[in-house]
């Protein structure tokens, strides 16, 4: 029985940011940074946004796109390491918002950056398992890097969410494949409001090693090459790594460039690799066949080959399309707005 | 601030745009009333609201109230829906000389306010530019 993904949709917050306006606040070489990271601007949510409005979006465009009633859905798994709260599940106000209550099964997953993938991969397997017809999964964040760190200048907001089923399949997934050791690349601890990171060590022993054995592993349990694929999205903590991925594991530039949204998005977590995906989704072709690979620190990647149907050119513009979300009409703000829409100006006590 | 209990009991509203239409003469009331002030009916069936809409008219809160200080200034419009309701919201993503009389806009699930940095987040619908 084949399963996989029967709606998608992503969300892109309008507010951006620019290298060169972060650089300039901590004295540090904005062309240093934008060719360092190959990132030029990042998404940044507006005060009224989260974890829950993304999802709420994203999975209101995966609902347009999949037709369905969203009472069938039995199951809604949100990954962030964003979550509003750090105790009551944001799958419980999506879940309401979007009317796919109160029959069903939510839990909120957390794995830095990987936890969207997470979400898709339990879903899929609920649906394979035939639990349900439908299950929900998303990935979202409204990550903060801390002030003039590093991550600071990826450090992003996006959401993306899949609706799994058997009926009426855009994608099939037809392999699944999940990597996962005890590495302490990153990291933050209960009560911290910014995370911690290993500086030069969050690199080969830990993106690559997981992601491309993730990627290797899965090639080879599938009996696939990067020949057999027209795309494949990597996880994108900076503009730079999945392109040094892909060509280590042999993919040519075009085949990663469709959703290599980095460059101007930033790492949106555990959006990155799910919006990734539908970016390549928005324009695919039938009979493509996509890899996948997430990477979340900690660390594990979650990896996933699908085959787009003939289904998916009907509904390809039935909702907003990820790139058309990230190229049109972004509002650029200064680094004071978006240290006041980010929290980081300490205020009066109320 | 919005008390816990009516925020939410006003989740059919405020998550999911459900307005009541009243089933003698069609009239549409967004929130739902128990009695029809047209025709005196009490039999109402739920009616999803149009997702965009264009401005009817706006204003620009400068001096906003506790809890919304930090959004000052920010625009609040009637928007008559694709489907002839009118509603009243906060019209947000621009600023508020970038607004005009007949500007399409669309619904967005946004935070509305929070009982506090502790407290509960109250979400709900707003306004953003169609384009
Ligand atoms: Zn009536």
């Amino acid at each position: 029985m084949e399963v996989g993904i029967v709606g998608y949709g992503a969300y892109v917050p309008r507010h951006r940011i620019k290298v060169e306006e972060i650089a300039k606040v901590w004295g540090a070489d904005a062309p240093t940074y934008k060719k360092g990271l190959m990132l030029r601007e990042k998404s940044v949510p507006s005060p009224d946004q989260d974890v829950i409005t993304m999802s709420v979006e994203a999975a209101r465009h995966a609902l347009t796109r999949a037709g369905i009633d969203p009472q069938r859905i039995g199951a809604i798994y949100i990954g962030s390491e964003s979550h509003p709260y750090a105790v009551k599940p944001s799958g419980t106000i999506v879940a309401d918002a979007i009317g796919a209550s109160p029959d069903l099964h939510c839990a909120d997953f957390e794995f830095a950056c990987k936890a969207g993938s997470e979400g898709m991969f339990v879903a899929l397997s609920l649906v394979k398992a035939g639990e349900m017809d439908y299950a929900l999964g998303i990935g979202a964040d409204t990550s903060q890097g801390a002030p003039g760190d590093a991550l600071e200048y990826s450090a992003a907001a996006g959401a993306a969410a899949f609706i799994m089923g058997r009926e009426k399949i855009l994608a099939v997934c037809e392999h699944t494949y999940s990597y996962t050791t005890d590495t302490p690349d990153f990291w933050r601890r209960e009560y911290q409001h910014y995370p911690r990171h290993a500086g030069r060590f969050t690199g080969e022993p830990a993106y690559f090693q997981h992601l491309l054995s993730c990627a290797r592993n899965l090639m080879e349990n599938s009996g696939t090459t990067p020949e057999d694929f027209q795309y494949a999205v990597f996880h994108q903590p900076n503009g730079k790594f999945p392109m040094r991925a892909a060509k280590i594991l042999g993919f040519p530039k075009e085949k990663i460039e469709q959703g290599w949204l980095a460059p101007t998005l930033g790492n949106t977590y555990s959006g990155s690799s799910p919006m990734g995906l539908s970016a390549v989704l928005d324009v695919a072709r039938p009979g493509d066949r996509i890899l996948m690979c997430s990477y979340g620190s900690g660390s594990g990647s979650d990896g996933f080959i699908f085959r787009v149907t003939e289904a998916i050119t009907e509904v390809q513009k039935a909702a907003p399309q990820t790139r058309e979300q990230l190229e049109n009409n972004p509002i650029y703000i200064d680094y004071g707005t978006y240290a006041k829409f980010r929290g980081k100006i300490r205020k009066l006590e109320a | 601030m919005i008390g816990s209990a009516r925020s939410w009991r006003e989740k059919p509203q405020r998550y999911r745009y459900q307005a009541a239409r009243c089933s003698g003469c069609g009239k549409v009331f967004f929130p739902p009333r128990v009695v029809c002030d047209k025709c005196r009916g009490r039999s109402f069936e739920t009616q999803v609201l149009a997702g965009s809409g264009v401005i009817e008219t706006y204003t620009v809160i400068h001096i906003a109230p506790s809890g919304f200080t930090d959004e000052a200034p920010y625009a609040v419009g009637v928007i008559r829906l694709d489907d002839g309701v009118r509603i009243t919201g906060q019209i947000v993503d621009c600023k508020p000389e970038e607004l005009a009389v007949g500007a399409r806009v669309r619904r967005e699930f946004r935070k509305v306010t929070e009982d506090g940095p502790s407290g509960v987040i109250h979400y709900g619908y707003k306004f953003v530019p169609e384009s």
